[in-house]
């Protein structure tokens, strides 16, 4: 290696030091997440996530309705988002011409840009009365005899912020499915249609298959988004802590409680039980982030081999 | 033709025209989000939203000035901390890392990017609000500052090894040390990437809410100096949405208009000026 020069020694280490720093705070982040829950870990051990009373007023906290309510409405998200975003990067990958593809492609991404408060504002004053004037209605004289889509329509619940979480996943999973599709080979195309295959069969029996791990790739890190999505959820989860079963029941997650609940938070125990729902969370998101990480590495490396 | 050829024709067609209809209702989300708050906030956006103080509770007017200079402080807090680490940090990784501490910084910078962002408010509220015992705008800043450092490392570090080595070697053949050779040849060549990946990463951070409810939380009158509570544009339209009156729906529709035009100008900004010629970036 080229010898450093003098200075280059000092601009070495001051750039060594910023880089320490990132390792430094995401230590200290896991430090204090860990620190401040002790009292609430202590209190109630494993307890804590499968309890489902949560009573300031008696110091007790349980933590599963808010578990229970943050993969409810993002296994909701999932199975919307999914379909929907992976035909859309279909379309965008195989049928549009490039200079469409990316001018859509740069539409859906600003799509991600829009803050969350604005999706939940869109949520409460558009979405809810929707869902309460018309679709959980009709979901209940349809689909009523599932326990799934009964109980009064009130427009919040679980359904309404699953579907607001939809909207705000689908630019994930849009854009990097659309990625992991195009870097399918030509010649993998190529060789389906020269065999008879249809546009559609090449694309679902060939094209799709080939890509699957950065569409899951981005299933995993759109899902990661939806666990840990705080406001447009708080706005319309309705805020119940309680476990239902009705998907139109009002129920709660994990971030929206400690939104809701952090700053009024009095006493020391009930500040360590939601700084420890705070940790679940952290911990839920680490875990899937890290899956879809390896699932889009993996997908890259195919994609440069050829 | 047999009947299944047809039937496979028709799936196919009937397929692929899914797919376009899929790619178009996402495409008319966005338009639709934009205008319905062009036409819900446009209405109530007026000299008095823009420069008085939110009235009494009850009282019909006012507005959200400072809200608005209260995120731009925010802001100011969250740029001055963020920044310097992410730009430094990228640096380091691009030209002087290597090896497994590099590794590990990388690993951490994308820990941190998976963080959600309500879990960073309960960070700077252990860190800044319990030791100060109130709530401020530096904590709400320093929340924000956190959430840029991964975003900057990595576009930073990605631009910079994007600039070619030829760039590199013709300053060290005109006798540049390697400090001299980054400031003076690398980074200007990396300028523009650098700074699209500032200003994706600051409008990403200006929308947030949820790390400042409870760092920087509200205030329904100016704050003076950082360490009062402090109020902001998107803490202002939870508040007000979720209120029952009708007026504070009102300045919550038009300060979502504000927001959302603020971000998305830094959105579409961004992409212009990457877009912008940079002949030293194609070559590599």
């Amino acid at each position: 290696m080229r010898r450093l020069q003098n200075g280059d020694e000092i601009a070495h280490l001051i750039t060594l030091i910023f880089a320490t720093s990132v390792v430094v705070i995401t230590l200290l982040l896991v430090y204090e997440l860990a620190l401040n829950s002790q009292l609430s870990w202590h209190k109630f051990g494993w307890k804590f996530l499968i309890t489902s009373a949560w009573d300031p007023v008696f110091d007790q906290f349980g933590a599963w309705p808010f578990i229970y309510g943050t993969l409810v409405t993002s296994a909701v998200a999932m199975l919307l988002a999914v379909p929907f975003g992976v035909a859309a990067a279909v379309f965008l990958s195989e049928l549009a011409q490039p200079g469409i593809s990316n001018a859509l492609t740069f539409l859906i991404e600003l799509l991600a840009a829009v803050p969350s408060v604005i999706y939940g504002l869109l949520g409460i004053f558009v979405i809810v009365p929707l869902m309460r004037r018309y679709i959980q209605p009709a979901l209940k004289s349809t689909l009523g005899f599932l326990p799934l889509f009964q109980g009064a329509a009130y427009g919040v619940g679980y359904l309404t912020a699953g579907v607001v979480l939809t909207v705000m996943v689908l630019p994930f999973v849009i854009t990097i499915s659309r990625e992991a599709l195009l870097s399918v080979p030509r010649e993998q195309r190529e060789g389906s249609l020269a065999l008879g295959a249809t546009r559609w069969e090449t694309t679902w029996k060939v094209v799709i298959p080939y890509a699957r791990t950065g569409i899951f790739g981005s299933i995993f890190l759109a899902l990661a988004r939806a666990l840990g999505e705080t406001m447009a959820v708080t706005m319309v989860i309705g805020n119940d802590p309680k476990v239902h079963a009705s998907l139109l029941a009002p129920g709660y997650s994990i971030a929206a409680v400690i939104a809701n609940e952090f700053a009024e938070a009095t006493g020391n125990l009930y500040l360590s039980a939601l700084i420890e729902l705070g940790l679940v969370l952290f911990l839920l998101t680490i875990v899937i982030n890290a899956l879809a990480r390896i699932l889009i590495l993996v997908t890259t490396r195919k994609g440069t081999e050829h | 033709m047999t009947f299944r050829d047809y039937r496979r024709r028709v799936v196919n067609a009937l397929m692929l025209g899914v797919t376009g209809v899929c790619t178009m209702m996402a495409v008319f989300v966005l338009l639709f989000i934009l205008g319905y708050l062009v036409v819900s906030g446009g209405r109530y956006i007026n000299w008095d939203f823009l420069t008085k103080l939110p009235n009494p509770v009850g009282e019909s007017g006012g507005g959200m000035a400072n809200a608005i200079l209260g995120s731009g402080k925010i802001l100011l807090v969250a740029g001055l901390s963020g920044i310097p680490v992410g730009l430094l940090g990228g640096i380091y990784l691009a030209e002087f890392g290597g090896g497994s501490f590099s590794f590990l910084v990388r690993y951490a910078a994308d820990l941190l990017n998976g963080v959600p962002s309500i879990v960073m408010g309960i960070f700077a509220y252990a860190v800044v609000v319990l030791p100060m015992r109130h709530f401020s705008a530096l904590a709400g800043g320093l929340a924000l500052g956190v959430m840029l450092i991964p975003v900057i490392l990595r576009s930073t570090e990605e631009f910079l090894r994007a600039v070619p080595r030829s760039l590199r070697e013709g300053a060290f053949a005109l006798g540049a040390t390697k400090r001299r050779a980054i400031a003076t040849v690398v980074i200007p060549a990396a300028i523009r990437g650098i700074a699209t990946g500032v200003l994706l990463s600051m409008a990403r951070v200006a929308g947030e809410t949820a790390p400042l409810l409870f760092t920087s939380f509200s205030n329904r009158f100016w704050s003076s100096g950082w360490s009062e509570p402090t109020a902001s544009l998107p803490v202002m339209i939870f508040t007000y949405a979720i209120s029952p009156y009708d007026d504070w729906h009102r300045q919550a529709w038009a300060a979502g208009l504000v927001l959302l035009g603020l971000v998305l100008f830094a959105n579409i900004g961004a992409r212009l000026i990457l877009s912008g010629k940079l002949p030293s970036l194609r070559k590599g």
